[in-house]
């Protein structure tokens, strides 16, 4: 006979113990983990349930003739935040016979000697199995040596660096770590789709401020949209406790200026605010254009968070590798999260990155750096895709960086009201486009807070990421 | 910052027992016998199958998949556990790929547990669920563990789940890892519980691949819909090309099932010879195994090993978490203590239990039977 105690509080069965004990050193031990949540329990002291095994059946029976309906009710974190451009879009462009310009995802092929390190870590047997939490060792110690590099100061790489699940992970451990309720995180518009979501879950709330277009000129460039700073100024107070900066910007393309960051980090430092600065595209950097990192700036790097992703430098979005790099008092916490949320990233991947990572920072100093030569690649892409667009009547915003472009569609003049008027012209005309030109994107309205879905719906967004363009 | 620049949602959850055990193990281990990872290598067909993936010509299981689940993973998974499970999956609704069950767990979390709900956990348990649950803003109810989980104590949980509207978040994770003739009994597949479990699964423990972090969760429409919100706020998409291969190594196991050639009759079969050397090993030196029916764990009482390692009074630190420490400095031997499986509440019940993995090749093993043998000689010896 086995006695099964459960009860309803953090205590003992008193009743029973010398029996529970005796049981549990001189019986087996079947490991198995169970965990019940419970949300109708009301307290009422301690009570404790004891049944032994011969009245089971009678509990059974009293169980089936008692099936409840289950109304599984989920939190309140995550209320309103099902939906998601990205499931809706890739459903519809799933198509084969579509031209696949909306997602961002490289069709080209990564370089070959990072599948070829891949290949090599896979068949190391200890590489298959869990490496350190925050981070494989070889490739913090890469990230280390590079960004030092760049930023031109000391990067501790177990206590300044996290790798995480992709960029997006390291945004979510990021916001989690550092963002609650009662707290305000500015957003600038257009921004990429998850912030918003990440900021709501983590019982914040996101303060928006859109880009604005300066120019009333034809050829329309990424520069040309910019920060008004008293508006920006405006947005700040004492609740402020992060801005998030995305710089090259998707899906705009801008590459944010020296005195632009220096806009950001002034108010940043007036108002000791944070800065999570979503670097994901810094080595897709055009002619004429430099890559600043804020955390560079005085006054900046004890209070940012730069993240970076191997999927965007490497074009293995796959791998969803990605990394957090900041002073220890942050990143710390940014630590405690990962550890409580996935814990280690996958190793084989971390180890090849980390050789990939030795490979071009051994030659940084050459042209031939994939950092570089990609970018190069994408510029001639870029060109081609824009001229595409202007002889087809197009107004394509030429990006100074990342690898989209948006283009102003209504110069078209393609008719879409009668269907579904709730829409943004936007999504309607995506929809359009890809039911009659077997072509797909992304409507920028995805991108903007409810205020100023109406500013942007005349934009679609092109990936040219593409071994087509 | 005048306050603490930190959420409220860390507080009490930033200690971890493994980094401070693996960076213990790392520095002075000679045997590991202490984080739960095979130190033999995942199956020839799975490697294969990665090394297939990716060297493909096509190149694009280098990007981004389906973020709920790559589809040849997903499908195999509902082919194989719907069997298993006794109903019809639907690939694209009834099943989740996750980074590991560790996300699997935590989507679970912060899914359904909020600020006013309890959760209750079977002691010992994986240290995880603890901390994940006050992230969560949960309280936990701990209830200690008893011998045996057979199909009738499951019935009785499942009983009391449907009779007060409970969910069952069953983490299965060493399901094919049952020894003597034992079967794993699935809550899921009782009366009422469908409705109301998430069951999570693992590539790393199934196929011996930890560092491969390829988990998943399996459940009504109703509540993974949930756990995908989840998801895609969090991690989004999991890595592509090791969902290839561990799709490819499920077709094999779904054709071979229940056969002599399949990994999942073939690994359990290799661990329990070992689990049974290790007993044999820690019953002649005197440290007393609780023998495991399943996993690759199992626990010992170092009682009549006490002699070694001074009590400290008034110490904070349970004796087992002591010990261990001492034992991999010292022997250069790495267990993990019982008591960091258990609320701090309970942290000194059991506090002369040590737990070792035994998923280790022979010559780790018989390295560890050599240390063991030399330390109780020279306890006996004048």
């Amino acid at each position: 006979m086995s006695w099964y105690c459960m009860t309803r509080r953090l205590g003992s069965c008193e009743g029973s113990r010398r029996a529970c004990n005796s049981q549990f050193f001189s019986g087996h031990i079947y490991y198995a983990g169970m965990l019940f949540a419970s949300r109708s329990f009301c307290c009422l002291g301690v009570r404790t349930y004891q049944l032994r095994t011969d009245l089971l059946s009678r509990s059974i029976r009293l169980a089936a003739s008692a099936t409840m309906a289950f109304r599984p009710k989920n939190t309140r974190r995550i209320e309103g935040l099902d939906s998601n451009v990205w499931v809706e879009f890739t459903k519809v462009a799933a198509d084969p016979s579509i031209v696949n310009l909306g997602q961002g995802l490289p069709d080209i092929s990564p370089p070959a000697y990072v599948k070829e390190e891949l290949a090599k870590a896979a068949a190391v047997d200890r590489l298959n199995q869990y490496t350190r939490g925050f981070g494989h060792p070889s490739l913090v110690k890469a990230l280390s040596q590079v960004y030092e590099r760049v930023c031109g100061r000391k990067i501790d790489p177990l206590t300044d660096i996290l790798v995480t699940v992709g960029a997006y992970g390291s945004l979510f451990s990021t916001i989690q770590a550092l963002i609650e309720e009662g707290d305000e995180v500015i957003i600038i518009e257009p921004f990429y789709d998850c912030y918003e979501p990440m900021v709501r879950m983590a019982g914040a709330k996101p303060v928006f401020i859109p880009l604005r277009y300066k120019n009333d000129g034809n050829s329309a460039s990424s520069a040309d949209w910019v920060l008004d700073p008293a508006e920006l100024a405006n947005k700040f107070n004492s609740k402020t406790k992060a801005i998030i900066l995305n710089t090259p910007h998707n899906p705009l393309g801008k590459v944010f200026t020296r005195e632009e960051l220096q806009v950001i980090a002034d108010l940043c430092i007036k108002h000791d605010t944070l800065c999570i600065s979503d670097e994901v595209y810094e080595w897709l950097v055009y002619k004429g254009n430099k890559h600043i990192k804020i955390a560079t700036l005085p006054g900046m790097w004890e209070r940012t968070i730069t993240i970076g992703s191997a999927g965007k430098t490497y074009s293995v979005t796959g791998w969803k590798l990605g990394w957090s790099i900041g002073p220890q008092n942050l990143i710390k916490h940014l630590q405690v999260v990962h550890q409580n949320t996935l814990y280690t990233c996958p190793t084989p991947l971390q180890e090849a990155l980390a050789q990939a990572f030795w490979i071009d920072y051994k030659r940084m100093d050459d042209p031939d750096c994939y950092f570089y030569s990609l970018s190069r690649e994408l510029e001639s892409k870029r060109d081609r895709m824009a001229q595409l667009l202007q002889e087809a009547g197009l107004k394509p915003v030429i990006p100074d960086g990342g690898y989209f472009m948006i283009v102003d569609v209504s110069t078209l003049n393609v008719g879409l009201s009668g269907k579904d008027d709730k829409q943004p012209y936007d999504y309607k005309f995506v929809k359009w486009m890809i039911t009659s030109k077997k072509l797909s994107a992304i409507p920028l309205s995805a991108f903007c807070g409810p205020e100023t879905k109406r500013q942007f719906e005349k934009y679609i967004r092109f990936c040219f990421i593409k071994s087509r363009v | 910052m005048s306050r603490p620049v930190q959420a409220r949602r860390l507080e009490g959850i930033d200690k971890n027992i493994w980094v401070e055990f693996v960076k213990l193990a790392a520095t002075y281990s000679t045997v590991n016998l202490g984080q739960g990872f095979p130190d033999f290598p995942p199956p020839g067909f799975l490697k294969e199958a990665f090394l297939r993936a990716l060297s493909e010509e096509n190149h694009m299981l280098h990007q981004y998949t389906r973020a709920f689940g790559h589809p040849p993973l997903v499908k195999i998974l509902a082919q194989f556990f719907g069997k298993l499970l006794g109903r019809e999956l639907d690939p694209m609704t009834n099943v989740m790929v996750t980074v590991g069950a560790y996300q699997a767990l935590f989507c679970c979390f912060q899914a359904f547990i909020g600020e006013g709900d309890e959760v209750i956990i079977i002691e010992p348990f994986f240290d995880c669920y603890e901390p994940m649950v006050k992230m969560a803003g949960g309280t936990t109810v701990f209830v200690p563990l008893r011998p045996v989980f057979s199909r009738g104590e499951l019935e009785l949980i499942a009983e009391l789940c449907v009779k007060h509207d409970v969910l069952c978040f069953s983490d299965e994770v060493y399901e094919w890892l049952v020894y003597d003739g034992k079967e794993h009994i699935r809550i899921a597949t009782l009366q009422g519980m469908w409705d109301r479990t998430v069951v999570i699964g693992s590539a790393g423990k199934t196929f011996s691949a930890t560092g491969w972090k390829v988990g998943w969760t399996m459940g009504p429409n109703r509540l993974l819909q949930h756990l995908r919100t989840v998801h895609q706020n969090s991690a989004y998409h999991c890595a592509t090309l090791a969902q290839e291969a561990v799709a490819q190594g499920f077709q094999r196991e779904l054709m071979l099932y229940g056969k002599p050639d399949s990994y999942f009759v073939q690994l359990p079969e290799e661990l329990q010879k070992k689990r049974d050397w290790l007993v044999q090993s820690l019953d002649a030196v005197g440290m007393k195994p609780i023998i495991p029916e399943g996993t690759y764990f199992l626990v010992a009482d170092i009682s009549k090993f006490r002699s070694s390692v001074p009590d400290v009074p008034d110490s904070d630190e349970p004796y087992d978490s002591r010990f261990a420490k001492w034992m991999v400095k010292n022997k250069g031997l790495a267990a993990i203590p019982l008591s960091a499986f258990y609320s701090e509440a309970h942290k000194n019940n059991y506090n002369h239990f040590i737990r070792f993995c035994f998923a280790k090749e022979e010559a780790t093993l018989k390295a560890a039977n050599d240390i063991l043998q030399k330390w109780k000689q020279e306890k006996t010896s004048p």
